[in-house]
């Protein structure tokens, strides 16, 4: 099963190394990984999406704690949350075909961002499932280049991870 | 106070305690070398950086203090990269500094640069590089916390020419923070309560006590929890010394070279007592069947390794020490059982044992030296079969009196370390218990005995083969002894050229003058025995058996 992390981290040098590192040396399987600072200057936060069954994220979640670098991990898989991506697509139109994409950018409300002779670029947000089906209803015009920035995640309702000066890991029994 | 980079190290490691390195100086360490010139921090200068390694992981091991090595950039950082592995692998708690060229140079592969903070990701517990000098004390205050508390582990700080030349402020850098880390904890009650139930209930209990035991200082809890109840005790190779090997309750090392009773122990057990232990796989065998009937609690600080290779009934996480404490608490006396009847059984009918032929048997070595030392020297060993004939045939009663590489198996690691032993036990008997290749792969470590007049005692069991891989060999490889036949020098004539003594044994009845002499001389010795070619080391639980399908 797929499980939606969001991790705080401080914002050292090498810090996605350690992550990516610890990842590729247990064998897990991440699916996507997208890392950017968060309010705070010094904390970044990760949303990784990883594959596994229940053991596995277990393990994920005990190995990531022992990363000093790492502060916070959630996995929101079970919450209701929010997840979102953009994608990229350039795909290559002759000039008579562009209303035809252009209507189908509609439909997924996405938006025009380049022009050119021969090309279209567009950019979609959305679940993995929308974007998922942009592309594919690209496919048939040929598409040239696409870049997906990988899943962010955010908790529903009042819930949150956030970080503040208290905030311990997960660990349970660690407060005392 | 304005100070040095450099100078503001050495204020940093005093404040810490530290009062012994071992390194070897260079180019990118010139500055932090020429601060250790004031300073009365005693160094030992190896002849190798990872001796220097593995020196301060044996310092460790027999201290329980953090070992700190020193090397520079570089080759020198590489050639401790093995050691550091080493002590990551057994929790050890070690600091190593490297210097590395100046931070203009960092990224345009100058000379001796290495990134060796990359390097050792996967092999520290954490690591930095210290990019500005105001960042250093904090950090070397950082590096020592880190290292020794929770699980221990080794750290390594990166420091550039410059930040070690650039003068600065030095200041006490406060308390530790470190929102991300947050080290040795009590146990949860509820998680006491479940065990100490499971405990109570259990018929045919057995303890599996490894390293956590050793490095929590939990030994004293271990046996009042083992005399209380009347379990019995099986230790990992990491654990002996953990648990006294004379103890009537002692059923010695499980595992691959475990004995026959505590694998039995292990396969008939209903209740698993698993503490400060990781389910390697030199203990377990084939996982499913390791303990096959046995409900399992697990005690360990580090909730990692909580269900990462088996299964776990009871989990309890938190300092070891403070565990068994709480657990002692809901518990009562037992009455010998008809387990403990079972255990003494096999015990009787299936001890250790070799076969005399009129060769030096390897086992013999490994007695006399135990008869000789009355079971109070600190042994230190290399990797192979030797080391399993000193892990069955010594009796270790005392904590951090067995000092091997368990997890990563490096050979080379008893010499050095055995420095190290001898310099944090000055007052000690410390052998370095040795096969003729492991010894060579330092053998060079001569010089710094001799040099320190560090009296370490190696006692060479030389069977002219890599012992252990010509074992597999024998067994699973039809006899093919593909480069595993060593012609070795004359090891005696080796140590008298670098200035110990050197002594070579060829029959049974020499063993035991020649360790009389060594003990007797407070001088580097170099004992080169040369046993039976072909001895193999029994019993043996064959790669991927169940630990109770054991040969000979």
């Amino acid at each position: 099963m797929r499980h939606t992390l969001a991790v705080l981290v401080e914002n050292n040098p090498g810090v996605l190394a350690r992550v990516a590192g610890l990842f590729s040396r247990r064998g897990f399987n991440i699916d996507s990984l997208a890392v950017g600072r968060t309010d705070n200057p010094t904390v970044s936060r990760m949303t990784i999406v990883v594959e596994g069954d229940a053991r596995v994220l277990e393990q994920v979640n005990k190995q990531l704690h022992k990363l000093v670098d790492v502060i916070k991990i959630s996995d929101i898989t079970a919450d209701e949350f929010v997840d979102r991506e953009l994608v990229l697509i350039k795909v290559s139109v002759d000039p008579s075909l562009r209303g035809e994409v252009m209507q189908i950018a509609d439909v997924f409300r996405a938006r025009i961002v380049d022009l050119g002779k021969k090309t279209l670029t567009l950019e979609c947000t959305g679940n993995n499932g929308k974007v998922d089906a942009f592309e594919e209803s690209l496919q048939p015009y040929g598409i040239k280049e696409l870049v997906r920035t990988g899943k962010i995640a955010m908790q529903r309702g009042s819930r949150y991870t956030g970080f503040t000066e208290r905030s311990q890991k997960m660990n349970g029994n660690q407060e005392d | 106070m304005k100070k040095s980079g450099a100078e503001i190290l050495m204020e940093s490691l005093k404040a810490q305690g530290v009062d012994t390195i071992f390194g070897y100086p260079g180019g990118a360490a010139l500055p932090i070398y020429d601060a250790l010139y004031d300073t009365d921090i005693n160094h030992y200068l190896t002849r190798h950086e990872q001796g220097a390694a593995h020196a301060a992981d044996g310092y460790a091991r027999a201290s329980g203090k953090p070992g700190v090595c020193l090397a520079t950039s570089g080759p020198g950082a590489t050639n401790l990269v093995t050691g550091i592995a080493n002590a990551y692998m057994d929790s050890i708690p070690m600091v190593a500094f490297t210097g590395q060229v100046a931070t203009s140079l960092l990224g345009k592969d100058s000379f001796q640069e290495a990134d060796i903070t990359g390097i050792t990701l996967p092999v520290t517990k954490h690591n930095y590089m210290v990019k500005d000098v105001n960042d250093l004390s904090k950090i070397v205050k950082e590096a020592f916390h880190i290292a020794t508390t929770g699980r221990p582990g080794p750290v390594l700080v990166d420091i550039p020419k410059d930040v070690s030349s650039t003068v600065a402020a030095y200041e006490d850098p406060g308390p530790v923070l470190l929102p991300g880390y947050s080290p040795a904890f009590k146990p949860d009650p509820k998680q006491v309560s479940r065990a100490a139930r499971a405990i109570v209930e259990a018929e045919r209990p057995v303890i599996y006590a490894g390293g956590g035991v050793v490095s929590s200082g939990a030994h004293e809890e271990l046996k009042e929890l083992a005399e209380t109840l009347l379990m019995p005790v099986a230790t990992t190779l990491m654990g002996l010394g953990g648990f006294p090997g004379d103890h009537p309750l002692s059923v010695g090392m499980l595992g691959m070279h475990g004995s026959k009773y505590a694998n039995y122990a292990i396969s008939d057990c209903d209740l698993l007592v698993a503490v400060g232990v990781r389910f390697d796989d030199r203990v377990t065998g084939k996982l499913e069947s390791f303990a096959p009937n046995a409900q399992v609690i697990h005690i360990d600080i580090d909730q990692a390794e909580i269900g990462k290779n088996v299964r776990v009934d009871f989990p309890v996480a938190g300092d070891v020490r403070l565990c068994l404490r709480e657990i002692m608490k809901q518990l009562e006396p037992k009455v010998e059982s008809a387990w403990n009847g079972t255990i003494n059984k096999w015990k009787k009918e299936y001890p250790l044992g070799y076969v005399d032929n009129g060769r030096i048997k390897p086992q013999q070595v490994i007695q006399e030296i135990c008869t000789a030392t009355k079971g109070q020297a600190r042994i230190a060993t290399e990797v192979g079969q030797h080391q399993m004939w000193a892990a069955q045939y010594y009796t270790f009663n005392r904590p951090r009196s067995f000092i091997s590489s368990g997890g990563l198996g490096t050979m080379g690691f008893g010499f050095p370390a055995a420095i190290g032993v001898q310099v944090a036990c000055p007052e000690e008997t410390v052998f370095d218990i040795a096969g003729d290749g492991s010894f060579q792969m330092n053998i060079q470590e001569l010089a710094t005995v001799v040099n320190y007049k560090l009296p370490v005692k190696v006692a060479i069991l030389n069977n002219g083969y890599l012992g252990m891989v010509r074992q597999w060999q024998e067994l699973f490889y039809n006899r093919r002894y593909s480069y595993t036949e060593m012609s070795n020098p004359e090891f005696s004539k080796v140590a008298e050229a670098y200035g110990a003594v050197g002594i070579k044994i060829t029959t049974p009845s020499e063993v035991r003058p020649a360790i009389e002499h060594a003990l007797s001389v407070d001088e580097p010795v170099v004992m080169d025995f040369i046993t039976d070619p072909e001895e193999n080391v029994l019993p043996m639980v064959p790669p991927g058996e169940a630990i109770n399908k054991m040969l000979g």
